[in-house]
């Protein structure tokens, strides 16, 4: 089950509803910014899947340091190439609306930091992350003493079990200390 | 704050069920003689398996026995010839184990197949609408949601039966029509939120913290509708429908534009201000039509059906009310995001929630993608620095210095806050001594607005000079750097309140005082936002094309939240101040708001930049409604309860003329007080409550003891947080010296 032509017919729009944490105008403006990316051939075919390449198009996401994690977390094709079909579309809107809950959040958020999918947060996930966070210019990258530095003191604040890695609880008990997160975890078309 | 406790604490808890310390112990009893049991008995002993979940045990355990049957088969196959692939085949083998593990322990992230029949087993246990939100919430792709969906509400014929269950539960029509009407409110809810399209092209490109300038302009237009409101329905117009013939009519020949701005001639004797409201009862007769046929005499009281509306009773509970619940919201926001910023255990550091919390998804803009990149590498490598270097201590020297230009920036300041509160006392006097004409009544309000508007320069200039002397401590940009701006406009605004209660109102020469201090602060409100238009102008448009003309260089003024904030706050507080004196007050400052927010929307996206400086959004939105409070709102409120209470109203104007004290209009007269048993209990709950002294006491000592009551709580809950930590460090040990095991063991099973 997908988008349809042009139009969502009603009960998909209540299914919809019920499933997501969208409303009406939301699920209908999604509908209608996907439909813009469908390539022309494939506009009648149902569960049509869009590659990454095109998703990456849309302002909301063109310079998100993050974008492609987040299109390869939200994808459910079978090559883990990042495709995106309506119903893997509504849910990262979904997960970044206004009304998602901070467990929602904090997962999504958990997996997309987690860069090498192992379910855990390592050493090398954390300096994948602060890369992206820090641009990758040369003079907003920080010198590897610093990095060092700056991971262990991020194993040292939240990783309580001492395994050297971060895990999901780990993460969603940091996150719980910020009452930021949920307000900056948000795109809205 | 207690909520927020418990449920850390309840968190760790769960995730700690399966314990382990008796697992050192129960090694030494373990069967030794076949590898494989040995194994097995290990794993049960250390995961508390219980009856309950013994069949997820053993298909758990016949995995993992396959597993490890399957490494001794395939080590003892590949034994001659393969010695070194024995160890790759081992290590992804206790992977597989270690994982398994994982699952045992409660820390898988992904949601399996065995979380999905688990989530279908809570889903069928539960109501159709909490099994709906409880689905809503699991963290699952759309199309596992369906699944599952239909996995758990498989004994239902189709979709419409759950949609009836979710809408209605006992009387189908009512139920049905009410939340098909709720859906609806809250779709055109959605879609009549002020102004959602401008604040989120300024929220990708300048990020939150300019975004929290704007919610808060928001919240205040709010409240000035709310007051506007009350008073339009309650008090103006009935006044309306009820006009007073005896005051004189406004010419068009006499109208000049400059009343716009002062406020006089036309307008004090309009709607705008007290003095144009009666003070009589209006009493509204409603006749039965078929009664008399004939023309319609006066009637006499008997055959009438008195409608008594009391003009100066609706004057005082149109203040009093929306003040009132003002004050409880802004009790209530306050709580809840004090509430919110409270943990029970704070780190010192926090640079694991920097890092994982502080991008802003919501900026769009690929330049202020670029300058969010490097305020956070900024204040990362700031902090890093400073915890390298933060044990040095400063000479002696260095202290004395600081101190010194600290004292020297402080007196400057405050020489500067004395001389200007002086210089309006001064030039008040001097007005009053006079007989004021219209363009001069505008002198006092804008040598207020200019004091407002130069004096933070200066402000700035020596708080330059502190930052630059005390190294690496600008990271954060926080409104206490303001405190001298709001030691200013607090003094401005307590030498014209002296000047408004105590002089005017005693001197004789004022024939309404009332609406003389209504027109002050009307004036007062004007020049603070014409004045504000034109520092928007000066300060951000003509210093870009100075700076890019003149001193050729690219850099574009930075938009200052907490300046501007406080401005908002200043022109709330003359409204609040005003609003008993000049009821219309509110819809001059909802005007105001409104152009106010198009004007520096158009600043902002021509003129400005994103900051370079860090902003916590949540704790300066908690931090201005904190100063909406304590500063702006009580001290409106504590002004107007004096004017109400002790000023002697002017006995020819107004809603309270005859009355030695406006508060006496609460004692209303005895057919009204007898003709509505509502004003009657609210008299008695008065008299017999808030002014009774025993009562207040018990209030007071009740809510203390909560207080201590709740810090006891909080103090308990911290201990146990350090005990549950320790317990979780302890339960790690446990499993890598587990894993240890169990890779012994497999080594020892492929030998």
């Amino acid at each position: 089950m997908g988008a349809t032509a042009s139009q969502l017919d009603k009960g998909m729009l209540s299914e919809y509803q019920e499933l997501t944490f969208l409303t009406k105008q939301e699920i209908l403006l999604a509908h209608k910014r996907f439909s813009e990316l469908v390539p022309k051939e494939e506009i009648d075919r149902i569960n049509c899947r869009i590659p990454m390449s095109l998703i990456l198009t849309l302002p909301e996401l063109k310079s998100n340091p993050f974008n492609e994690r987040i299109c390869k977390v939200f994808s459910t094709s079978d090559i883990k190439d990042g495709s995106l079909s309506f119903d893997d579309f509504l849910d990262l809107l979904s997960a970044f609306s206004d009304s998602a809950t901070l467990e929602i959040k904090s997962h999504y958020a958990f997996r997309i930091f987690d860069f090498d999918d192992d379910g855990t947060l390592g050493r090398h996930d954390l300096e994948k992350l602060v890369n992206c966070l820090t641009g990758g210019t040369d003079d907003t990258n920080l010198t590897p003493d610093e990095m060092r530095q700056l991971i262990d003191n991020i194993l040292e604040e939240s990783d309580i079990d001492k395994d050297g890695t971060v895990n999901l609880s780990e993460f969603q008990h940091v996150i719980s200390r910020s009452p930021d997160f949920v307000s900056s975890f948000k795109i809205v078309l | 704050m207690i909520m927020t406790a418990t449920r850390t604490m309840n968190f760790w808890k769960k995730r700690i069920q399966k314990r382990t310390s008796n697992s050192s112990k129960s090694l030494q009893s373990v069967d030794r003689s076949r590898p494989e049991t040995m194994m097995m008995q290990i794993i049960n002993e250390c995961t508390d398996s219980d009856s309950s979940t013994s069949t997820d045990d053993t298909s758990d355990w016949q995995t993992i026995r396959s597993w490890t049957a399957g490494t001794s088969v395939r080590s003892r196959r590949s034994h001659l010839p393969h010695q070194e692939s024995r160890h790759p085949t081992n290590q992804a083998n206790v992977e597989e184990i270690r994982d398994a593990a994982d699952v045992r322990f409660g820390l898988n992230t992904g949601f399996s197949e065995k979380n999905k029949e688990e989530l279908v087993s809570d889903l069928r246990g539960l109501s159709v609408r909490d099994a709906m939100h409880k689905l809503r919430a699991a963290p699952l792709s759309l199309s596992d949601k369906r699944e599952v969906r239909r996995l758990a509400f498989s004994n239902t014929v189709d979709d419409s039966f759950i949609r009836k269950h979710v809408t209605c539960s006992c009387c189908p029509c009512v139920l049905t029509m009410w939340r098909r009407f709720s859906f609806s409110c809250l779709n055109i809810r959605s879609s009549l939120k002020l102004w959602s399209s401008p604040m989120k092209k300024l929220s990708g490109r300048f990020g939150s913290g300019v975004l929290s300038y704007f919610l808060f302009l928001r919240t205040l237009l709010f409240f000035n509708l709310l007051l506007s409101a009350t008073s339009g329905v309650f008090l103006i117009f009935p006044q309306i429908l009820h006009p007073l013939s005896r005051h004189h009519q406004c010419t068009p020949g006499t109208f000049s534009g400059l009343e716009l701005l002062t406020g006089t001639g036309c307008f004090s004797h309009s709607l705008m201000f007290y003095g144009y409201y009666s003070n009589d009862v209006i009493k509204h007769c409603g006749v039965d039509p078929f009664k008399s046929s004939g023309p319609q005499k006066v009637q006499s009281p008997d055959d009438c059906q008195m409608f008594s509306y009391s003009i100066p009773s609706a004057y005082f509970c149109t203040i009093a009310f929306p003040f009132f619940i003002i004050c409880i919201i802004l009790v209530y926001s306050i709580s809840k995001s004090f509430g919110k910023s409270f943990h029970v255990l704070k780190t010192s550091r926090n640079q694991a929630e920097k890092v994982f919390c502080s991008w802003d998804h919501k900026v769009s803009k690929k330049s202020s993608v670029r300058l969010q990149c490097e305020k956070i590498s900024t204040q990362i490598k700031e902090q890093l620095s400073e915890t390298a270097n933060g044990e040095q201590e400063k000479s002696c020297k260095q202290r004395c210095f600081s101190l010194i230009v600290h004292a020297i920036a402080w007196t400057a300041c405050l020489t500067s806050i004395v001389l200007s509160a002086a210089g309006v006392h001064f030039l008040s006097e001097r007005t009053l001594d006079q007989d004021p004409e219209d363009p001069k009544l505008l002198i006092l309000s804008s040598v207020v607005s200019g004091f407002n508007l130069l004096l933070p320069g200066i402000f700035n200039v020596c708080g330059w000079l502190e930052r630059y002397e005390s190294t690496g401590t600008g990271v954060y940009v926080s409104i206490f750097r303001q405190e001298k701006n709001l030691l200013l406009k607090t003094s401005l605004i307590g030498v014209l309140c002296y000047r408004w209660l105590w002089r005017i109102a005693e001197i004789q020469q004022f024939k309404c005082w009332e609406s003389f201090v209504g027109q002050e602060l009307y004036r007062l409100l004007l020049m603070d936002f014409l004045f504000t238009i034109l520092h928007t102008f000066l300060g951000e448009f003509v210093w870009r094309l100075f700076s890019k003309k003149i001193l050729k260089k690219e850099r574009k003024p930075k938009f200052d939240i907490a300046l501007n904030v406080l401005e908002l706050i200043y022109g709330q507080t003359l409204t609040w101040l005003g609003v008993l004196f000049a009821p219309l007050l509110p819809a001059v400052q909802i005007i105001k708001l409104f152009v106010l927010f198009y004007i520096k929307k158009c600043s902002l996206m021509l003129n400005c930049q994103a900051s370079r400086k860090p902003w916590r959004a949540t704790q300066m939105t908690s931090l201005f409604i904190a100063l909406l409070w304590f500063p702006s709102f009580l001290g409106a409120a504590v002004s107007v309860g004096y004017t109400i209470g002790t000023a002697k109203p002017s006995s020819t104007c107004g809603p309270f003329r005859n009355l030695t004290r406006m508060f006496e209009s609460v004692q209303w007269s005895k057919d009204l007080e007898t003709s509505n048993t509502f004003l009657f209990w609210l008299r008695w709950a008065y008299n017999s409550l808030i002014e009774n002294q025993l009562f207040l006491f018990l209030i007071s000592g009740v809510l203390l003891f909560m207080i201590y009551f709740q810090t006891q709580v909080v103090d308990g809950q911290r201990k146990v947080i350090c005990l549950l930590e320790k317990q979780i460090e302890n339960e790690g040990t446990d499993k890598t010296f587990l894993i240890s095991q169990l890779q012994h063991l497999t080594e020892q099973c492929a030998d």
